[in-house]
């Protein structure tokens, strides 16, 4: 008991990524104090100088900038930038962590992000957020979006190139933020635990000349034309060449710079590389039709979730070329600046081709940077490359306990990987520190709301200048005064800055002074500062659906800069149409739905048995599902790691865990019979040999894992020499180096049924477990001879080496074309009949012929997505929330998803996806109750007619038919629940008795708006 | 246009466009116009809404009562409403009113549904271009008003 009192239920990130922003919000809303510390001046990371996101081509920033605005408003996270760590005291529970904070000169709380500095700042420098493409002020912000939403002075370098504090911006800052003799600072943070999501760089290909990268000006890296394709990039999206700022025709992409590279030292696969230079020819070929990519590629890594078919439709749809080649160099024409580029084929012969413009799809690096120094400080491990090394079967657990790791330090890596272990890690701490969870967590008190109903509206209009932003364009005055004639229009005000504090405390006092009943601020647009405004009518005691706002400058001035009078014009009407609406506001009472604090997991692999150890070790009573009679999934079908480790004592070690935890119930031969509720509180049948039993829970997570694929050629199961990759397994598991001594040939065959008609999608795990397999074939039997006929190696990440070692202990790689499937022909020897691209056909007398077939969801998946209403992808895996920043969430509020049933998976990867899915699941337990949706439908019982159309459109089954006795007549009605609403409003068109009306966008209030639009 | 046709439309005419413009995608991508300071026409009136599936025909008719010359009904791309099917919904309600609106005698080029997701701010700034000049073309609506009379 006294041990725990010491913990402290406090959390420090060092890195604001998207890994840092993803465990700061889940370990927020999981009842913890969060430190968020970056280095830079900005939050966000690379993800926010990313143009699109493969495989859905989202805008990068449109999906990043909502969790970085929820970053900055959580009242339990302190973001701190230009902050580095110093040094690390203490234990698992309780550390102090020092930090040192560099100066950033202008007041982070003053500063309203006008930009009046930056203009006036006479220092122009390189734009690091650009790469150097474009140049910034010595006042900056990294880039629009960028939280916190302040500026920032360079003093670091000399002479020219940083601030030379001539005093401009001073002068030109009307709220005072500048403050150039700000001194850094160096302060303690005591936490109970330590999240690292510091990231890895992008290599720097300056170090392999034959690719000319700054000698050359047409050659640029894969990041570099990130910011190119941006719109706020370098050439606001134009793609341009850097030499003469013209449009490039034919453009290259050169894969694995500096990775799978020996060279350099980086032997290992980047695993995100091959799909972002998809990508990016793609976007680019959408940009301008008439561009013609080209990619040089060794394998293309399409291992993950939905990526195959990507590469598919950039080749077919996209007429993106991909060329298997090596590239011996790349060579500029002086004059035209274009490139040559020399390349041998797959079949040896070299060729030469002309580009206008090369990007380099280049790899990630930790070493020789500064994560280095940090990963020191912190005294993590790392492996050979400099990234942080982790204990095998947990990836996010690093060798000092109450420290973990995520993204891209663990590992090269894409988002939804980084974003996963994000949440995984943030398990951890949870775990960790569950006694003192909610310890240091604040709660906002407001004063009790105010009655309004009986008043008539006495409407308070703010109106901002946005520095210049608004008033540059806009008629202020003219816009006070037309305004103030509007009716029940009482209180009209103009603000230099209507989100700042001090409007704030002057919106608070107008409420009181004038007895203000409701609101509207005309300024930006509602979907960022809503929130913020809501909040001030909160501490005036109003409903905080009392405001209304009007954007006045993403919709209006920002977009007809030119023509002030006819946006004035046009802001009258704007504001016009928004007093009436305002008048016809009404208070919203959200209600607080209680959480069942319970979790459901389904399905008994490692995903599920990770998932229900992690929810019940951070205190919430869970109950496992599991249709067979014995826990482990699939992976009792696997033996050994590539390493050596033993799974099956893994296995059995976490099934003993399970067991005997008190939080588990555990419910082997057993199934979902039916699932009723909704988040926060479900009743689920289950069938056991016993009967029928029911459950009571708050949440969901489906692990239900996946099977491997029986194939149906190849003469499987006709002859007992052909078998599947797992039946070797369970072979050599039960050989060791005396049984086999003798000559004997394998044949494997990668992707049998895979990545073709049948199974249009990479299983991600069979390349691996070939090079497993025949790794140990070589080290049982060194005279074994072991044949691998491949189309990609998917030997992505640090499994790179694995590959690598194979083809040096004499294993050999056959790549093979879908067009040319080997053929095989049975005798005493099993003939195989490969066409190689060198060698052309070729026989191989194989004693074994080893098929890896795939993976594949179970059969009774179908059945339990229909229980819980959430969708499958047409590959049949289960189809998350959002392929990159939801990657364990259905878009179903209280059900997550986890291991192979998302797509298949390592044991790692399923461990933390498990633990992912607990932390997720977590965040909606942790604090026992749950607030509605403000905008739900409501049901005016009187007008209903029972009809049930409502029903029948509800996207979200929301709404049921309730039936009552009226004066002895049965009636039935329709009645909408508050807790699956999610607010679109399609009832409310749908119904023919005009009887539903949705809150904050009703009828009246529309209806009023229209009256306005002339 | 010829010049008679164009002095018969008065050089003066500016359309009144009310746009009825999905939360999630298409609001977002009109704000993306404007922090990308993406130039359009001042026409359009923008109303939010949750959803387009929520935009009711009854709006889109009393705004062409009103004194509206276009109605503009913006949502996510198909596949990815926010609230999973909502701007299907509103698709098929568009070409049902179109229809209704040609029985009437009222042009169906005066509502446009259009998909624009919130990257697409350029896309959106353009959208706005072309409708204004084609309800500028089109003329004045002229059933404006007359409901009242």
């Amino acid at each position: 008991m006294t041990q725990h009192m010491d913990k402290i239920g406090a959390v420090a990130i060092i890195g604001a990524g998207i890994t840092g922003v993803q465990a700061a919000l889940d370990l927020a809303d999981m009842g913890f104090k969060v430190y968020l510390l970056e280095k830079t001046p900005a939050i966000g990371g690379v993800m926010a100088q990313l143009d699109k996101t493969f495989p859905t081509n989202d805008c990068s920033m449109c999906i990043l900038s909502p969790k970085l605005v929820d970053c900055a408003r959580h009242p339990n996270i302190e973001i701190h930038t230009t902050t580095e760590i110093t040094g690390i005291e203490g234990a698992a529970g309780k550390f102090s962590l020092k930090i040192h904070q560099t100066p950033r000169y202008v007041d982070l709380l003053k500063c309203t992000s006008c930009g009046s500095c930056a203009e006036i700042c006479p220092v122009s420098l390189p734009n690091e957020f650009d790469y150097g493409l474009s140049t910034r002020k010595a006042i900056y912000k990294s880039y629009p979006q960028a939280i916190p939403n302040a500026y920032v002075i360079d003093k670091i370098g000399d002479g020219k190139h940083r601030c030379v504090e001539c005093g401009r911006c001073e002068k030109v800052c009307k709220s005072g933020a500048i403050v150039h003799e700000q001194k850094p600072l160096d302060r303690v943070f005591s936490v109970g635990a330590v999240i690292v999501a510091a990231g890895a760089q992008p290599f720097d290909p300056i170090v392999k000349p034959e690719f000319g990268y700054k000698r050359y000006s047409n050659v640029v890296t894969s990041i570099e034309f990130e910011r190119i394709l941006s719109a706020s990039g370098p050439f606001q999206g134009k793609i341009l060449r850097p030499s003469d700022k013209k449009e490039p025709k034919r453009i290259a992409w050169v894969h694995c710079v500096g990775s799978r590279d020996k060279s350099v030292g980086n032997d290992y696969c980047s695993s995100m590389c091959c799909m972002y230079t998809a990508k990016e020819a793609v976007i680019a070929k959408e940009h301008h039709h008439e561009i013609e990519p080209t990619v040089f590629y060794i394998d293309v890594r399409s291992f993950g979730k939905d990526f195959d078919a990507y590469i598919e439709r950039a080749k077919k749809e996209h007429d993106v070329r991909y060329v298997r080649s090596r590239i011996s160099e790349v060579e500029e024409d002086s004059k035209t600046k274009n490139l040559k580029i020399r390349y041998e084929d797959e079949c040896g012969e070299l060729h030469e081709d002309a580009f206008d413009l090369v990007v380099l799809s280049v790899g990630l690096c930790a070493a020789k940077h500064k994560p280095h120094e940090l990963v020191k400080t912190l005294g993590l491990s790392e492996n050979v490359f400099g990234f942080v090394d982790s204990v095998s079967f947990d990836p996010v657990v690093t060798n000092v306990p109450g420290i973990f790791i995520a993204g891209t330090l663990l590992e090269p890596q894409g988002i939804p990987e980084s974003v996963t272990q994000a949440s995984a890690a943030a398990a951890k701490a949870g775990m960790l520190l569950r006694d003192v969870r909610g310890t240091l967590v604040s709660h906002k008190t407001y004063p009790l709301e105010r009655s309004v109903e009986e008043e008539m509206p006495r409407i308070g209009v703010f109106i901002c200048h946005c520095g210049i932003n608004i008033g540059g364009v806009l008629d202020i005055d003219a816009l006070v005064t037309s305004t103030k004639s509007l009716e029940n229009v009482v209180y009209v005000d103009a603000n230099l800055y209507s989100c700042s504090e001090d409007t704030q405390k002057k919106i608070v006092d107008a409420i009181h002074t004038h007895q203000l009943n409701r609101i509207l601020v005309a300024a930006c647009t509602p979907r960022t500062h809503e929130p913020l405004f809501q909040k001030s009518l909160r501490e005036a005691g109003l409903n905080p659906y009392l405001l209304e706002m009007t954007n006045i400058r993403e919709q209006c001035s920002w977009v007809h800069m030119d023509i002030p009078k006819e946006a004035t014009g046009k802001a009258k009407i704007l504001i016009a149409m928004a007093v009436a609406k305002t008048r016809q506001l009404v208070p919203i009472h959200t209600v607080e739905i209680p959480v069942n604090q319970r979790a459901l997991v389904v399905g008994g692999g490692i995903a599920g048995m990770s998932a229900a150890l992690s929810l019940a070790d951070q205190g919430f009573d869970t109950v496992l599902v599991e249709k067979d009679h014995m826990l482990g999934g699939h992976l009792n079908n696997i033996f050994y790691t590539v390493e050596g480790l033993d799974v099956h004592a893994f296995v059995k070690e976490i099934s003993h865990r399970v067991m005997s935890h008190p939080r588990i119930k555990l419910y082997l031969s057993s199934k979902i019979k039916d699932v009723k509720g909704y988040v926060g509180n479900y009743d689920t049948y289950i069938e056991t040999s016993a009967g029928v039993e029911l459950f009571n829970h708050g949440v969901v997570v489906v692990a239900t894992g996946v099977e491997e694929n029986k194939p149906k050629s190849y003469h499987y199961g006709a002859d007992p020499r052909v078998m599947t990759q797992s039946e070797l397994e369970k072979r050599l598991s039960e050989m060791d180096s005396r049984d086999v001594c003798n000559r004997e040939t394998y044949v494997m065959i990668q992707c049998v049924e895979s990545r073709d008609n049948t199974r249009p999608y990479c299983s991600r795990i069979c390349c691996m477990q070939a090079v497993k397999n025949a790794l140990r074939i070589k080290s049982l039997n060194p005279r074994a001879e072991v044949f691998v006929l491949y189309r990609d190696m998917m030997t992505y990440g640090f499994k790179e080496i694995f590959y690598s070692k194979a083809r040096e202990s004499g294993v050999v790689f056959i790549q093979y074309d879908s067009d040319w499937k080997p053929e095989i022909s049975l005798g005493e020897h099993i003939k195989v009949k490969v066409k190689d691209p060198l060698l052309g056909s070729v026989d191989i007398p194989a004693d074994y012929l080893i098929l890896s077939t795939g993976m594949q969801p179970p059969k009774d998946t179908m059945a339990l997505a229909k229980q819980l209403k959430v969708p499958l992808n047409s590959d049949g895996f289960f189809l998350e929330a959002h392929v990159k920043l939801r990657p364990v969430d259905f878009s179903t509020r209280g059900v997550f998803l986890a291991g192979c049933c998302h797509s298949p998976k390592f044991l790692g990867e399923s461990v933390y996806q498990g633990e992912a899915a607990a932390a997720r699941a977590a965040t909606i337990l942790a604090s026992g109750k749950l607030e509605s949706e403000p905008n739900i439908a409501v049901v005016d019982e009187t007008l209903c007619s029972g009809c049930k159309t409502c029903i029948l459109v509800c996207p979200y089954k929301a709404i049921d038919a309730v039936e009552k006795n009226v004066d002895g007549k049965r009636v039935v009605h329709a009645k909408v629940n508050e807790g699956l609403c999610q607010g679109c409003g399609t009832c409310v068109v749908a119904c023919p008795a005009r009887a539903i009306e949705q809150h904050g966008f009703n009828d009246r209030q529309i209806l009023s708006m229209i009256k306005e639009i002339i | 246009m010829t010049e008679e046709k164009k002095e018969h439309n008065k050089e003066e005419f500016e359309p009144r466009i009310v746009g009825f413009l999905c939360n999630w995608c298409s609001y977002a991508g009109a704000d993306l116009a404007g922090t990308s300071r993406i130039q359009y026409p001042p026409n359009v009136r923008i109303i939010r809404v949750m959803c387009s599936g929520s935009v009711d025909s009854m709006y889109i008719l009393r705004a062409l009562l009103e004194g509206a010359d276009g109605v503009f009904v913006g949502g996510c791309h198909p596949g990815d409403c926010h609230y999973l099917d909502g701007n299907y919904k509103a698709r098929r309600r568009m070409v049902l009113l179109k229809t209704i609106l040609e029985t009437f005698g009222l042009e169906s080029e005066r509502v446009w549904i259009r998909w624009i997701s919130a990257s697409e701010g350029q896309r959106f700034a353009e959208t706005m271009r072309d409708m204004t000049d084609s309800i500028r073309k089109l003329g004045p609506n002229p059933i404006a008003k007359q409901w009242n009379i």
